[in-house]
């Protein structure tokens, strides 16, 4: 297989395509316009269709109607454009529609900057939208991860009836790497005998809704919903732990900040410190077993969670490690990236805390 | 072997399709290739750059915070960017746009003209392409082959003359690096 430079926005796109998405919406919104650039140009090829629509609100809707006919559904957007889809999230998860939501984070809050961020993973964690739903949330580091998790998104969103985002920042967006289509064997997917495409002779009326005015009847739909989510919970928790055996400094990690942390801690071994990067890859469900398991180790004195956000995901990492080790932070935000170096000294200052 | 480049200018003195060729070229001869670029507000009527990393191993970072090598197109990005050179790095000024010099001792300094000798080949778009040569030949980093072979690829039917102006432009670049 020959390897391919792509920018990471093309990628996402060409991977949805590639995974039968016949469908975009979207509003456009710097770091992820080429998408909804390359999507206006592809989709008509491939025979979907692509709409320009006039707000991010429309676009998400567009979502819930194409996703409500059976058909494989996306919309992407930044920061402030994610917020104005968070009703519509919700009720994609209220009427459980497969979808996959691309949000190329920036910098917040508000209109905020157009550079990098990791500060919306409060919202896609913890709140898509109102009510008791929740997301899965996938946080590629690179392209070639991008891609693969845009096809595995697509496949989520259908086996358990439930919006699908890709949580990655503005660097995931603009980057170009080396590539590699892979051939993917399709997936074995539950039949969208639900979808709204007429009774098709089985006699039933398919009613796609969000609407249980039955508060009796809206608690056993939310407990059903609990259901698929433990059960998401147990199935599709995905991490990568790098060099943690033994590490006596575990950073946690995702997207871009991963990248970086992987640089610090490859520079920190050449000085003879062992450290280890854990890349939680699914932010919800969060691994936080594995997390624990690695955080337990005798050799480990600290966790350091490092975000482009003022913490966030360090919750999560508390949650895991329980107050077994310290979990110090350490976040550039607004658009600013934390540089190799700066996690570097990080890690320096906590060794040298631990001695003192 | 890791190279962290940053390449810096004006918008439109071809400083992306710069970084763009170097990845390309180091996939192409097999290395770990990555850009980043800026897409920042400076964008628009200032400066643009990008980072390139060729790599032997997988790479970390794609950000470049302390590069390996500079190729600063014009005033404000030597000014900008030559601090973060690391020590022992290498830098090449645009010497058509830029009047100061490098002031730091512990890097290596080339400057070219690249407008004139564009100017010389009839064709100032190919001043990128002058710097682009005289990367190539301080560095090491990549073959002129390559670039030529992917030159064939990217200019064929009415514009396949492009090949040999474009080749040249390398081979004037290269002559100042002695």
């Amino acid at each position: 297989m020959q390897k391919e430079l792509w920018k990471g926005n093309e990628a996402i796109a060409e991977a949805a395509v590639r995974a039968g998405c016949r469908a975009y919406f979207g509003y456009p919104i710097t770091p992820q316009n080429e998408i909804p650039e390359y999507m206006s140009v592809r989709m008509p090829e491939a025979g979907g269709v692509f709409v320009q629509a006039e707000s991010e609100i429309a676009a998400i809707n567009m979502v819930y109607g194409a996703a409500a006919a059976g058909v494989r559904a996306m919309t992407s957007s930044s920061s402030p454009g994610i917020s104005l889809k968070q009703e519509g999230i919700s009720y994609l998860i209220g009427a459980e529609l497969p979808a996959v939501i691309v949000n190329m984070m920036r910098g917040g809050p508000g209109l905020g900057t157009i550079q990098a961020g990791q500060a919306d993973y409060f919202q896609a964690t913890r709140s898509p939208g109102h009510g008791d739903g929740r997301m899965i949330v996938l946080a590629p580091s690179g392209i070639q991860e991008a891609a693969d998790l845009v096809a595995e998104a697509f496949d989520l969103a259908d086996i358990y009836r439930n919006p699908v985002m890709i949580l990655a920042d503005g660097m995931i967006g603009q980057m170009m790497e080396p590539i590699v289509w892979h051939e993917r064997k399709p997936a074995e997917l539950p039949p969208k005998d639900w979808a709204a495409l007429g009774r098709e002779g089985d006699g039933r009326t398919h009613f796609v809704t969000s609407l249980r005015l039955q508060s009796a009847e809206n608690e056993v739909f939310n407990q059903q919903l609990m259901g698929k989510y433990q059960q998401i919970a147990r199935d599709e928790v995905r991490w990568e732990a790098i060099d943690c055996q033994d590490a006596q400094i575990i950073i946690v990690a995702y997207g871009t900040t991963a990248r970086i942390c992987q640089s610090a801690a490859r520079k920190l071994k050449q000085e003879g410190i062992r450290v280890g990067v854990f890349r939680p890859i699914g932010l919800w469900p969060y691994p936080y077993e594995a997390l624990r398991k690695l955080a337990e180790q005798d050799t480990v004195r600290s966790v350091l969670t490092v975000e482009m956000s003022l913490g966030q995901m360090v919750e999560d990492v508390r949650l895991a490690v329980c107050g077994v080790k310290p979990t110090p932070f350490y976040g550039r935000t607004g658009g600013m990236i934390p540089e190799t170096e700066q996690v570097a000294d990080q890690v320096h200052q906590i060794l040298r805390e631990v001695k003192a | 072997m890791t190279r962290e480049i940053i390449i810096a200018g004006f918008g439109g003195q071809g400083v992306m399709s710069i970084g763009k060729t170097l990845t390309e070229a180091g996939l192409k001869e097999g290395h770990e290739v990555s850009w980043v670029p800026s897409y920042g507000p400076e964008m628009r009527g200032g400066t643009a750059n990008c980072a390139v990393v060729i790599s032997d191993e997988p790479i970390g970072s794609p950000v470049v915070n302390r590069p390996t090598e500079l190729i600063a197109m014009n005033g404000p990005s030597l000014a900008k960017f030559e601090p973060n050179v690391l020590p022992g790095g290498l830098i090449l000024v645009n010497a058509s746009q830029v009047e100061q010099k490098v002031s730091r001792q512990d890097v290596k300094a080339y400057y070219i003209p690249s407008m004139e000798e564009a100017g010389k080949l009839g064709n100032f778009k190919v001043a990128n392409m002058v710097m682009l040569g005289a990367y190539i030949k301080a560095t090491g980093a990549l073959k002129m082959d390559t670039i030529a072979q992917m030159l064939s690829h990217i200019f064929t039917g009415p514009k396949a003359h492009l090949v040999a102006l474009n080749i040249k432009a390398l081979e004037a670049g290269a002559a100042y690096i002695k």
